[in-house]
């Protein structure tokens, strides 16, 4: 009897559930891009569609295993990520840094916080020019760019989830008589992780922006001055190369804040769809 | 001679609204000696939260005079225990970690203390549970293994059972009063049930609203363990009612609790 239901109802879901359930479930997020790609690749080999404007995915590949194997992807890809990832890490612990004086102190909050505030509100780009008189286009000036477009995420998020610590929680941690450190690193910070981490990741999304933007501003070697150069021989394979490598380099650091976000806030209780 | 815990004396508190100045608490005297069992009882918004946070150190912006163990208080100690209304747990902690607080559980005896309390309050299983994954009576289940963690000389008390069902509430009564007779720690429970007052206090503090002051305080001779259906407890029960029925506006819950 029980045996019967058991078989009926998952010959139920097999009926009920749709070609989608034999691919296997990580794969799922790839349906669409794995379409597309087929598509465009047939009609670019129907000749529709001109090659300097649109190339096909296979001459994209090809063009992307020359690089690879010339060693200048290697170069461009190392100049980038120690760009991004130097100016990242200045900005992220400046932030954190500042953030966590911010929220916890006074002190910091009265006199740094309405000036940090209102630089805040200035668009980063408007502000290059002054870069390139100060710091020229050098590496330095690179950094410290990728770096100031990094340091407001998380400073803006550090001290929000700071000052959004439950006070009644406050209360506890007083009535057991934490001291102010077990506070800070009991209470506090966990309290303020889920900001902090989401800080985090607008400050990823900021480097990768400005790394462009800095690359694009006048060098010779990284992933934006490829797509640049390459956009003035017209070489738009190498475009779309480039494009690819920000986009799953991009992705990929997404996807490890995320890592941690799943491992930290595990205890969170929110909405999952 | 028992020596007294806490004095109260005085006690006058207003918080200042944007709307005025709101009175929670008008001329407050108590007195409760060491290991003796108080609770308080009185309608909603009546001051008695302000009243426990006070004697916890929480606030300190009151006037009066307000003694534990002879020395004015001067914040939060180790001494006083706090169980909230609400259970404020650590939502990023698991429910051993949130009994533990800032003790290490790494440290044999306070492992074996946890464990302990955990079997006391039922909760076995759930150890590595988060408060999220907790209904609101285990929540506050926690809350009070967490509180007698720390053997407090004095506990202070602010509805805790208010979110238990009926059994789980009669059980951690007992388990109340089986902590208060073999810890001899003085208890100042506050309750808006009538019958939980007369089960557990040696006095009953009643309290009336607008402002916040104390109506009465009646003695309960009744020897533990008490029988609710006995004819005393109901006479008791009917004394402390009548307080009440002096008064109008809404009285406190009478419940219909068994
Ligand atoms: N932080 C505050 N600011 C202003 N007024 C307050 C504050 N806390 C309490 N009050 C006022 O003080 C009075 C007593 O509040 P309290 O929380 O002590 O009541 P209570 O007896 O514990 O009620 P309940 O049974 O509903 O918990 C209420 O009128 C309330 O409005
Ligand atoms: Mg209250």
């Amino acid at each position: 009897m029980s045996g019967q239901s058991v078989s009926r109802e998952t010959a139920g879901k097999a009926a009920g559930s749709d070609w989608l359930s034999r691919i296997p479930r990580p794969l799922h997020g790839w349906i669409v891009p794995v379409l597309v790609v087929v598509v465009w690749q047939i009609v670019s080999g129907l000749g529709i569609l001109s090659a300097t404007l649109l190339p096909a995915p296979a001459s994209i590949v090809k063009s992307f295993l020359a690089l690879c194997a010339s060693g200048e992807m290697a170069e461009h890809l190392s100049i980038s990520i120690y760009r991004a990832g130097f100016g990242f890490l200045l900005g992220t612990s400046l932030g954190l840094l500042l953030g966590l004086s911010a929220g916890l102190g006074k002190l910091v909050e009265k006199t740094l916080d309405p000036s940090l505030q209102m630089l805040r509100t200035v668009p980063l780009l408007s502000v290059i020019p002054l870069f390139i008189l100060w710091f020229g286009i050098g590496e330095f000036s690179k950094v410290l760019l990728i770096g100031l477009g990094a340091f407001f995420p998380v400073y803006v998020n550090t001290y929000l989830g700071i000052r959004s610590t439950d006070a009644k929680l406050y209360e506890v941690s007083r009535i057991f008589q934490y001291t102010r450190l077990q506070q800070v690193t009991k209470l506090i910070i966990p309290a303020a992780l889920p900001n902090i981490l989401l800080g985090v990741r607008l400050s990823l999304g900021a480097s990768w922006l400005l790394l462009v933007v800095a690359e694009m501003m006048g060098t010779s070697a990284g992933i934006g001055y490829m797509i640049q150069d390459a956009r003035a021989y017209s070489e738009t394979e190498i475009v779309f190369v480039g494009i690819i490598m920000f986009a799953v380099f991009g992705k990929l650091s997404d996807s490890a804040v995320k890592l941690l976000e799943t491992r930290w806030l595990r205890w969170r209780d929110t909405y999952k769809g | 001679m028992a020596a007294e815990m806490l004095v109260v004396h005085e006690l006058n508190k207003t918080f200042a609204t944007p709307s005025g100045d709101v009175i929670a608490l008008n001329r407050i005297g108590l007195q409760v000696k060491q290991g003796e069992f108080i609770t308080i009882i009185g309608p909603s918004g009546c001051g008695k939260s302000t009243l426990l946070k006070i004697v916890a150190g929480l606030d300190t912006k009151y006037e009066g005079t307000v003694l534990v163990n002879g020395k004015p208080i001067d914040g939060p100690s180790i001494e006083k225990g706090f169980i909230f209304q609400e259970p404020r747990l650590f939502p990023w902690l698991t429910v051993e970690k949130n009994i533990a607080a800032n003790l290490s559980l790494r440290k044999p005896e306070v492992r074996k203390r946890v464990d302990e309390l955990i079997a006391l309050v039922r909760l076995q299983g759930f150890e590595r549970s988060y408060p999220r994954e907790l209904s609101g009576g285990m929540a506050q289940r926690v809350a009070i293994a967490r509180a007698l963690l720390r053997s407090p000389d004095i506990l202070l008390l602010d509805e805790p059972f208010g979110a238990l069902d009926a059994f789980t509430r009669s059980h951690m009564q007992e388990v109340l009063l089986d902590i208060w007779q073999s810890n001899k720690t003085t208890m100042l429970f506050v309750t808006h049930d009538l019958d939980e007052a007369v089960f557990l206090g040696e006095r009953v503090v009643i309290m009336n609203p607008r402002p916040g002051h104390i109506r009465s305080i009646l003695p309960i001779d009744l020897p533990y363990p008490r029988k609710r259906a006995g004819h005393a407890f109901q006479e008791l029960r009917h004394k402390v009612l009548n307080e009440f029925e002096k008064v109008e506006g809404p009285a406190v819950d009478e419940g219909a609790h068994i």
